[in-house]
């Protein structure tokens, strides 16, 4: 394992939850949020190419941002588990059963409370590349964490139906979260090579923010436990080939198309 | 908890871009009130870069002349084209104005 290892997962964290994220296009519960959501999306994407332009650059031997995205498989992905989740509770069927946006709200309130931190962090990476990606995605998760911690607050305090849903999506997403905490090779070469940063350094201040926000949400912190998830070390659930196969099936039916 | 609306308000947007200096009328959305307008009118009008400060306000907020109003409120200053000043002689020394 290797500090590319670490900048992978950063990438792609970004890039799957841009992908997940960007199922709502078109589908928004109303248009503003519409383009918010894609907005939010574009935001994420735009960090993953340039995590997989740095990756690239230094793996060599012809490796590109497209290879990187679109040619890997499942295992091969480091993200955490719960950005590649579809937007609905663990017991509605297939990917496209519904979309629950409560669930999306939930989700990206968790990750972006997270990354708001992380981000911040890196910005003193010994990597000065790593550096500036991160004061630019900085900017891009405050705002992130604004819009999804906004929503989380109307709609836990909001009407029955709508606390009720964001409750159980809370219930289903907040146990994933233990994966932030859990270590991996990857982070341990990095943060010995002072380019990453140990998560559990934040997560007092992690704890801090969803507190915060639950209270005020009038929502209950479930209690963790169960099974950690270990996605950012190629683990992942049944759900992220198929988003895989959805995002790449392009890039892999017109192997080196421009567009 | 407040009352759940059926609908959210309309929302008038005005933005000011870098170069302006006020803030110009660019469109409307719907938001449940104004701080979520707010936002929202980043994500609506903001992303070209248009602007650095958003004012929102609601639309019934606005109370407007009447079309029919037209003729009596403005057609009466067509005729009096002394109040332009265009009558002046500018000395070269000015320049530009």
């Amino acid at each position: 394992m290797s500090a590319v290892d670490y900048l992978l997962h950063l990438a792609d964290n970004a890039l799957v939850l841009g992908q997940r994220n960007a199922e709502w296009c078109g589908h928004g519960p109303v248009l503003e949020e519409d383009i918010a959501l894609a907005n939010v999306s574009l935001d994420l994407i735009g960090q993953a190419r340039l995590l997989y332009q740095l990756v690239a650059g230094r793996q060599g031997g012809g490796a590109t941002e497209d290879k990187l995205a679109y040619f890997r498989d499942t295992q091969e992905f480091r993200n955490y588990t719960l950005l590649e989740l579809p937007h609905h509770g663990p017991l509605s069927g297939y990917a496209k059963a519904g979309l629950d946006y409560a669930t999306t709200i939930v989700r990206n309130f968790l990750y972006s409370a997270l990354m708001a931190l992380l981000w911040e962090a890196l910005e003193k990476s010994a990597d000065a590349d790593l550096a500036a990606i991160a004061a630019k995605s900085l900017k891009e998760v405050r705002y992130h964490l604004r819009h999804s911690r906004d929503w989380l607050v109307r709609l836990g305090d909001g009407t029955d139906e709508s606390h009720a849903r964001t409750q159980a999506a809370l219930d289903h997403l907040l146990p994933y979260t233990q994966e932030f905490w859990a270590g991996s090779p990857a982070e341990s070469a990095a943060i010995a090579a002072d380019i990453g940063v140990d998560p559990n350094t934040l997560k007092s201040d992690w704890d801090t923010i969803v507190d915060a926000a639950l209270a005020e949400a009038t929502l209950q912190r479930p209690p963790l436990g169960g099974y950690v998830p270990e996605g950012k070390q190629g683990i992942h659930s049944e759900h992220l080939g198929y988003l895989l196969a959805e995002m790449q099936s392009l890039a892999r039916a017109h192997p080196n198309g421009a567009w | 908890m407040t009352t759940a609306l059926k609908e959210w308000p309309l929302w008038e947007v005005f933005i000011r871009s870098k170069q302006g200096l006020e803030h110009k009328h660019c469109g409307s959305l719907h938001a449940a009130d104004a701080a979520q307008a707010l936002d929202m009118a980043r994500d609506v009008y903001t992303r070209r870069q248009e602007g650095v400060s958003i004012w929102v306000v609601e639309s019934k907020a606005i109370t407007a002349s009447n079309p029919d109003d037209k003729g009596e409120l403005f057609d009466p200053a067509a005729d009096k084209i002394y109040r332009h000043p265009t009558f002046y002689e500018i000395p070269d020394e000015v320049g530009h104005m």
